[in-house]
């Protein structure tokens, strides 16, 4: 019931905080991660930082994260009708 | 892009094979329902394994009545009500928002509360009101920019409180006892909130198993696989594949949050009737920013259409296809109930993603 | 009433009399519309323009502009009038070859916005070699107000009909489609809508993302001129390639294959449509099409559309197939299948 997304923090501004998504910038609420930090992933849900995680297992999760920015598609490099 | 899906899928096939009768789980959450539809699980799973939706669309859950008060709220001069996208095109019991959007009411879709706070701030002259919907993963945000608005003494700031919690919908299934479950799919993003241990009166009282997944297809099926193990082995105990993000306790932040600004509350369920304590009502310090308070409406009567059968859909005990309306009456473009509506909707997910195969009987 | 000279306040915005056919609009389209404009048949200001002709067919089309915000990350309305129609042109095969420009000012409307409209239109055209060759302005009055927290009204809304010649000996059509065909996209999708969205009232977000938006006509006159047995082509703006490839199993009753994995979409546009709750294929693109052609000449196709800068990165998605009933389906990067639908409409990003 609920869309949420990982992304990193790059920069924190009292209560909010915002967060990089591959290349997208949201600002969020920190207000229930008073912990997170510059540099700390967090899984982002209606302008709400709800939680925070660590990066391997993000990338580890979310098969999305394991696409490389700048490459046009999910497959390897060259990837030709076989 | 790699994915374990294949080895998974083979490893649920090999534990359900010729399991009779077939096990029933139920994806309490309607994201899952989308997810495992979008991604093509649907199509893999073994014949002895049927998933049942559950009541976790918040959308579809919301009672007529509640949008009937959203639809006369927001038709009050003056006001501005802000409203995440999904319930916009909600029927109550004369039309919906999006139609009062055209007829010229002000309605606003927010991807946040806090949206709906600044709209305040710019709109002095102006009531904001609020339409808090969603679980335990959405409450806390809501929670909070009430808190916001207390701590900055804003005034013309309210909200219309809908938020509901899962635990108790589950357990109200379970004591109904119409549809035979074997175990549970939990919703991972309210898990993040309430914490794995919540779902321990699931355990304790009926002896099913509660696996804890997020929406990727890789966590779908490791929290099937999870699931169909303990059943296999007559086990019933919590287990949480999302650990990435969901903890034993949850996020205790959140938690305090909405034991401060809000308490439990006896909450009418789309078709599910009224339900104990499976809602959230402000809690009295924060009583003034209730808007059915500040502005004087009650809450009328649910007249839920005759054709209807999103309530049996959303406990399970039916599914859209047994609903003669479905993909005929009722439809994405003139729905009649919300479940099809809602873009997490069982109807919906199945006229997108299913109907076309339900017609042709290619896809599970 | 004469022109003031640059300052604050009205004079730089557009005024009701600026459509009044009179001294003021004489100026706004000696001032503001011809200089970026610059060829001689439209600064001749006749009623019609007229065009040479020889032989071949004419192509002939026409579209409206209404995007709000006017400007969004990777160009702006002037841009999308242009390439928009130029490609309605192209994907039939034709060569285009005028364009006609119809503005619709509201008053209010800054002159910037319009110089910076005018002079992207303008430096597209000449991208795309085309001309604007006739031209219409006018000015309505200032909208009510939006509602509080609403798209402010933006005022600028354009048509542009096009003129191309059939190229010889092309055939192209849903009916030319059979099974085995191999279906192709120029490049990574919805990166158009959802640039746009980033700036839209209500969702804001920052993005890398730009709109692809640009004029395809040097792309499919590549495509063609590759020799393969291209059947058909489509741009896939409103709708994404989901409404394309709906286009087809529904004009074609044949159903399609296409391979989740080898649909381009950038890691940015991806997480972005996560984000909000969007299928990339039904987000809106201006400068993708999506190409059916032979399945002997896929390869010759894809080389070529790769060649060119507009095709770096484009990719065979999938294929015709004679599966009955028709539909489109998905091969999901988990394994499984799943149908793809046309989009009902505006699709909202979602929250619960």
């Amino acid at each position: 019931m609920c869309l949420a997304v990982p992304g990193q923090i790059i920069a924190c501004h009292g209560d909010e905080a915002t967060v990089d998504l591959q290349g997208n910038q949201l600002k969020v609420s920190r207000v229930l991660t008073p912990e997170a930090v510059v540099g700390d992933w967090v899984l982002v849900h209606a302008g709400f930082a709800i939680t925070q995680l660590d990066e391997a297992e993000a990338r580890e999760t979310w098969d999305y994260l394991q696409q490389a920015l700048g490459d046009p598609t999910g497959d390897e490099p060259g990837g030709e009708a076989s | 892009m790699n994915t374990a899906a294949p080895q998974l899928v083979s490893r649920l096939r090999e534990l359900c094979r010729g399991r009779e009768p077939r096990i029933q789980l139920m994806e309490v959450c309607g994201t899952h329902t989308v997810a495992i539809f979008r991604t093509g699980l649907r199509g893999l799973l073994p014949p002895e394994l049927r998933l049942v939706s559950g009541p976790g669309c918040p959308v579809c859950v919301t009672a007529q009545r509640h949008i009937d008060a959203a639809i006369e709220l927001a038709a009050r001069p003056g006001v501005i009500l802000a409203t995440y996208g999904d319930m916009l095109r909600v029927p109550g019991r004369r039309g919906s928002l999006e139609r009062l959007r055209a007829e010229g009411a002000t309605i606003h879709v927010v991807n946040s509360a806090r949206t709906a706070l600044d709209l305040a701030r710019e709109h002095a002259d102006r009531q904001v009101v609020f339409l808090g919907v969603g679980f335990e993963t959405t409450a806390p945000a809501t929670a909070a920019t009430v808190l916001e608005a207390d701590r900055e003494g804003i005034k013309n700031f309210c909200v219309l409180m809908c938020h509901k919690l899962v635990v108790p919908a589950m357990r109200a299934l379970l004591n109904a006892g119409d549809v035979p479950l074997d175990g549970f799919l939990a919703p991972g993003h309210v898990s993040v909130i309430i914490g794995a241990a919540a779902y321990a009166p699931i355990v304790a009282e009926h002896h099913r198993p509660v696996v804890i997944a997020g929406f990727e297809p890789d966590q779908i099926l490791r929290g099937l696989v999870a699931l169909v193990r303990q059943v296999c082995e007559a086990r019933a105990a919590i287990e949480n594949v999302y650990s990435a993000v969901v903890t034993d306790a949850g996020n205790c932040v959140a938690l305090d949050l909405l034991a401060k600004v809000c308490v439990p509350a006896d909450t009418a369920w789309r078709e599910l009737g009224t339900i104990p304590q499976s809602g959230l009502e402000l809690a009295p310090p924060y009583r003034r920013f209730d808007a059915l308070e500040r502005f004087g409406v009650q809450l009328g009567a649910d007249e839920n259409h005759p054709l209807c059968r999103c309530g049996e859909v959303i406990t399970g005990k039916a599914e859209p296809a047994d609903c003669p309306a479905f993909a005929d009456a009722c439809t994405p473009l003139s729905p009649i109930g919300p479940c099809m509506v809602s873009s997490e909707g069982t109807c919906a997910a199945w006229y997108k993603y299913n109907r076309a195969a339900v017609q042709t009987g290619r896809h599970g | 009433m004469s022109m003031q000279t640059a300052g604050t306040g009205t004079q730089n915005r557009v005024v009701i009399a600026h459509g009044g056919g009179g001294e003021l609009m004489g100026r706004l389209i000696r001032d503001h519309l011809l200089p970026p404009l610059r060829n001689e048949r439209l600064a001749a200001l006749t009623d019609s323009a007229v065009l040479p002709w020889s032989a071949g067919e004419v192509v002939f089309t026409t579209d409206s502009y209404v995007v709000t915000p006017l400007e969004f990350p990777g160009g702006n309305i002037g841009r999308l009038a242009v390439a928009g129609t130029v490609n309605d042109l192209a994907v039939m095969g034709a060569t285009p070859l005028a364009l006609s420009l119809g503005l619709i000012l509201e008053e209010g409307l800054p002159l910037e916005v319009l110089d910076r409209v005018i002079a992207t239109l303008a430096a597209t055209a000449r991208e795309a070699g085309v001309e604007i060759v006739t031209g219409d302005t006018k000015v309505i009055e200032r909208r009510a107000s939006a509602a509080p927290g609403g798209t402010p009204t933006e005022g600028l809304f354009i048509n542009t009909a096009g003129v191309g010649r059939l190229r010889p000996g092309v055939r192209l059509g849903l009916e030319r489609i059979e099974p085995g065909d191999a279906i192709l996209v120029n490049g990574p999708i919805a990166e158009h809508g959802l640039a746009v969205m980033s700036v839209r009232n209500g969702i804001e977000f920052e993005s890398s993302l730009r709109s692809d938006v640009a004029p395809l006509n040097g792309l499919v006159a590549a495509l063609l001129d590759a020799g393969g047995d291209i059947k058909f082509l489509r741009d896939a703006t409103r709708g994404g390639v989901a409404g394309v490839l709906a286009d087809i199993c529904d004009g074609r009753n044949l159903s399609l294959e296409i391979d989740e994995a080898r649909v381009p979409l950038s890691a940015t546009a991806r997480h972005a449509a996560e984000m909000l709750g969007l299928d990339p294929l039904t987000v809106a693109n201006e400068g993708k099409c999506v190409v059916v052609v032979a399945e002997q000449d896929a390869e010759r196709t894809l080389r070529a559309c790769r060649a060119h800068p507009l095709g770096r990165d484009a990719a065979l998605i999938g294929r015709v197939v004679d599966t009955t009933p028709a539909l489109v389906e998905l091969m999901t990067r988990a394994g499984g299948r799943r149908v793809v639908q046309r989009p009902y409409g505006e699709e909202l990003p979602r929250i619960c």
